[in-house]
């Protein structure tokens, strides 16, 4: 029995569109748009001006908090405005919009680089880190600097390096370890140092045979954990991999970082080294671009900022009738309303269905067969929160741990009534976040 | 780039492609050996109970929603699974306006009254055996003998001793339609099982439990599990969705439970077959079982440890 963790979903992989062809870099967008907000909702302030000339690399946002981070330039050109601008969350947020200037003028490496980057010592580490304004690249966008800062003890107990990448379709996490295997061990031995952690694991699902194996020859000593584990949804999941790798718990209000446990992604890993290596902030990611109703699904190499209309005519543009562009995964990823929204450093993927695949199944009557119960991987009772957030019965829902629902969308995947259980179960969490504990 | 038009929606956007429908038709194609056996043991008067007790079933609920005024949705297959399983805890030789009306006390008193699907608290087919074997107590207990149809006792009424385990396993016996062969009901039961719409914690935690009990009470555990309806429920009605508690541990408790009542009332009542009230009693308890087997929410209560 390999480790894993109890409830989630053995979902169809659908991955093998994009898992074989190695990432291929995109032709410069004309523009690109830059959010000074941040998944915290806290927005840093521009330090350029309209009509300014901005080289790559350039910081145009300066944070001065743990819950943002500097943003920086992708490409050299002029800054066309500052305004709200469509974001892939779905709301609007105020965005630095860059044209190009068709050259790739760079400011001078701010940290330098360095050619040893492993000799660096972990406050260096962390400063670069921090410098560069790097987010966590895995889904949720939170500042790696903030997260090594914020740990509660030190050294840390565990680095998790996050290859599971369990949702259907996605495959950059696979590739970057395929076709960067130097840089993501090099960011993983970084981040080793940086957090001085005692155990360091690369946790990667059973079916990426190929990822793992370049990983195993690439790791150089066995510093280096490689564990396999079942390709079960939501194996990726912060908690759920804290459960797996080290059997414990991470208390409901809390991150791991907040119990002395790291985890990182493997493509956060990899720009990392790159951070360092060469002293520039993240200019670029890796984004799947796939799904059924795109031309050239495939893995590309994506300046941050890139609009996601320019990234899908680079892939070719649509396949027959677009129906949705879902940024993230299918099951968590998020259906988008305007196509001028970026890609930001925690964008990694964007699935195209057509219409024919994009209906939005008419729910009838749940028969209490509880397979959503069976498949929360947080014990909930997803039916129940469903009944209750539609009857508005917003502290039933608290009491029975509507705030602990991870929205992995298990419920609503397997559920044969076709109820939208976590679209309620959202819905009550956002009351009840939002309801003072006063009011009645 | 043009304006599109774009579908937004809520994640996940991807389905399972199980859906309730193929749930109650599954039901149905497990039912279909004790049909089987039901037909070819009694004959003709199995069509016709079977028959008029799924026709008026669907036919009630089309015409109360109706009258309702609300969506007709006979075609989800539950009405049909009712009126089946209504037909087949049935007396061969009831007379046919008695069918007709368990049916109607089932889909109408046991179902549409709480809401329809999904809302009711009690098994409706058990709703509708109750309320005949309540209103009409000697021809719901007047059985006849397979093949021949002349009126004879059930095993459970005359005893361990009088039939061999052979015939109770291949239904040779009187009794309900869908009760008499033990076979036909395991291949059911394992049909459901492979497709996953049985749950075996409730079905094993009820024969277990019937057997341990009357094992320690001396009396034949091989015969109480095949005579009378146990298996029949264990399979197709303890398995029920709807008035079953959600939580893993709670199923348990329901199957335990129907169990240690099936027996007491098998030992001391004054019914031969106690299985109608047991699980009966025990869809009462279902919303107080899930609440008290509830599993502690991952993350909650658990020490910081740093």
């Amino acid at each position: 029995m390999k480790q894993s963790f109890p409830g989630g979903i053995w979902l169809p992989s659908l991955k093998q569109t994009t898992a074989e062809t190695p990432v291929q870099p995109i032709t410069a967008p004309e523009r690109v748009v830059l959010p000074l907000i941040h998944a915290s909702g806290n927005a840093v302030s521009a330090i350029v001006k309209k009509g300014e000339s901005v080289s790559m690399g350039q910081k145009i946002g300066h944070s001065d908090g743990p819950s943002t981070a500097h943003v920086h330039a992708s490409l050299s050109g002029t800054v066309e405005r500052i305004e709200p601008w469509p974001q892939v969350t779905g709301l609007r947020g105020l965005s630095v919009i860059i044209q190009s200037d068709g050259m790739t003028r760079r400011v001078d490496s701010p940290t330098g680089g360095t050619s040893d980057p492993i000799q660096l010592s972990s406050a260096a580490i962390r400063a670069t880190l921090l410098e560069s304004g790097l987010l966590g690249m895995g889904g949720a966008g939170f500042p790696t600097a903030a997260k090594l800062g914020g740990l509660a003890k030190e050294p840390a107990q565990c680095l998790i390096i996050n290859g599971s990448e369990c949702e259907p379709y996605l495959t950059a996490d696979e590739r970057v370890m395929q076709d960067y295997p130097d840089d993501v061990i090099l960011g993983i031995k970084l981040l080793a140092k940086a957090s001085g952690a005692e155990r360091v694991v690369l946790a990667i699902e059973d079916s990426k045979k190929e990822a793992a194996s370049i990983m195993h020859r690439h790791r150089g000593s066995d510093r280096i954990e490689i564990v396999l584990l079942p390709s079960k949804y939501p194996q990726g999941s912060e908690k759920q991999l804290v459960k797996a790798l080290t059997g414990r718990e991470v208390p409901s209000n809390q991150l791991p970082h907040q119990i002395g446990i790291l985890v990182h992604n493997v493509s956060t890993a990899w720009a990392a080294a790159r951070v360092v290596r060469t002293g520039f902030p993240p200019l670029e990611r890796i984004v799947t671009v796939t799904g059924p109703g795109i031309k050239q699904p495939g893995n590309y190499l994506v300046p941050i900022g890139t609009q996601l209309s320019d990234l899908i005519d680079a892939a070719g543009g649509f396949a027959g009738s677009p129906g949705k562009v879902v940024v993230g995964g299918p099951m968590m990823g998020i259906a988008q309303a305007d196509l001028r929204a970026p890609v930001t450093q925690f964008v990694n993927g964007v699935l195209l269905l057509p219409e024919e695949q994009s209906s939005y199944p008419e729910p009838i009557a749940c028969i209490k067969c509880a397979r959503c119960v069976d498949v929360c991987p947080v014990f909930l009772l997803p039916m129940r929160l469903e009944a209750y957030a539609m009857n508005k019965r917003w502290d039933d829902a608290a009491m029975f741990g509507a705030e602990d629902c991870i929205e992995c969308g298990c419920c609503t995947y397997i559920c044969p009534s076709k109820r939208h259980l976590l679209h309620w179960i959202r819905i009550a969490k956002e009351r009840i976040a939002t309801t003072p504990d006063d009011a009645d | 780039m043009e304006k599109l038009k774009l579908i937004i929606a809520p994640f996940p956007h991807i389905r399972d492609s199980d859906t309730t429908q193929r749930i109650m038709f599954t039901v149905l194609a497990a039912l279909l050996p004790p049909v089987i056996a039901a037909l070819y043991f009694y004959g003709w008067e199995a069509v016709r109970v079977l028959l008029l007790a799924a026709a008026s079933a669907v036919v009630t609920e089309a015409a109360f929603q109706r009258i309702r005024r609300r969506p007709i949705t006979i075609f989800d297959g539950s009405a049909l699974v009712t009126g089946l399983l209504m037909g087949l805890i049935l007396p061969a030789n009831l007379p046919s306006w008695m069918v007709v009306l368990g049916s109607v006390v089932a889909i109408v008193f046991g179902k549409q009254v709480f809401g329809g699907l999904g809302n009711n608290p009690f098994n409706p087919a058990l709703v509708g055996r109750a309320f005949l074997t309540t209103s009409f107590a000697v021809p719901m207990t007047t059985w006849i003998r397979p093949i021949d149809g002349i009126t004879a006792a059930t095993p459970l009424e005359i005893g361990a001793n009088a039939v061999s385990t052979y015939e109770l396993f291949f239904g040779n016996i009187p009794g309900s339609l869908g009760e008499t062969s033990a076979l036909a009901v395991l291949i059911g039961g394992i049909f459901l099982f492979y497709r996953g719409v049985l749950d075996f914690r409730m079905p094993l935690g009820f024969l277990a439990t019937t057997a341990v009990m009357v094992t320690l009470f001396g009396q034949d555990p091989v015969f109480h599990l095949l005579a009378g309806s146990v298996l029949f429920a264990a399979v197709y009605m303890a398995t029920d969705m709807v008035t079953t508690p959600v939580t893993p541990s709670g199923r348990w408790v329901f199957g335990i439970g129907a169990g240690f009542i099936l027996v007491i009332i098998r030992l001391w009542g004054s019914l031969p077959e106690g299985v109608t009230y047991a699980l009966l009693l025990m869809n009462g308890a279902t919303p107080l079982i899930n609440r008290w087997t509830q599993r502690r929410v991952f993350g909650r209560g658990v020490n910081t440890g740093a």
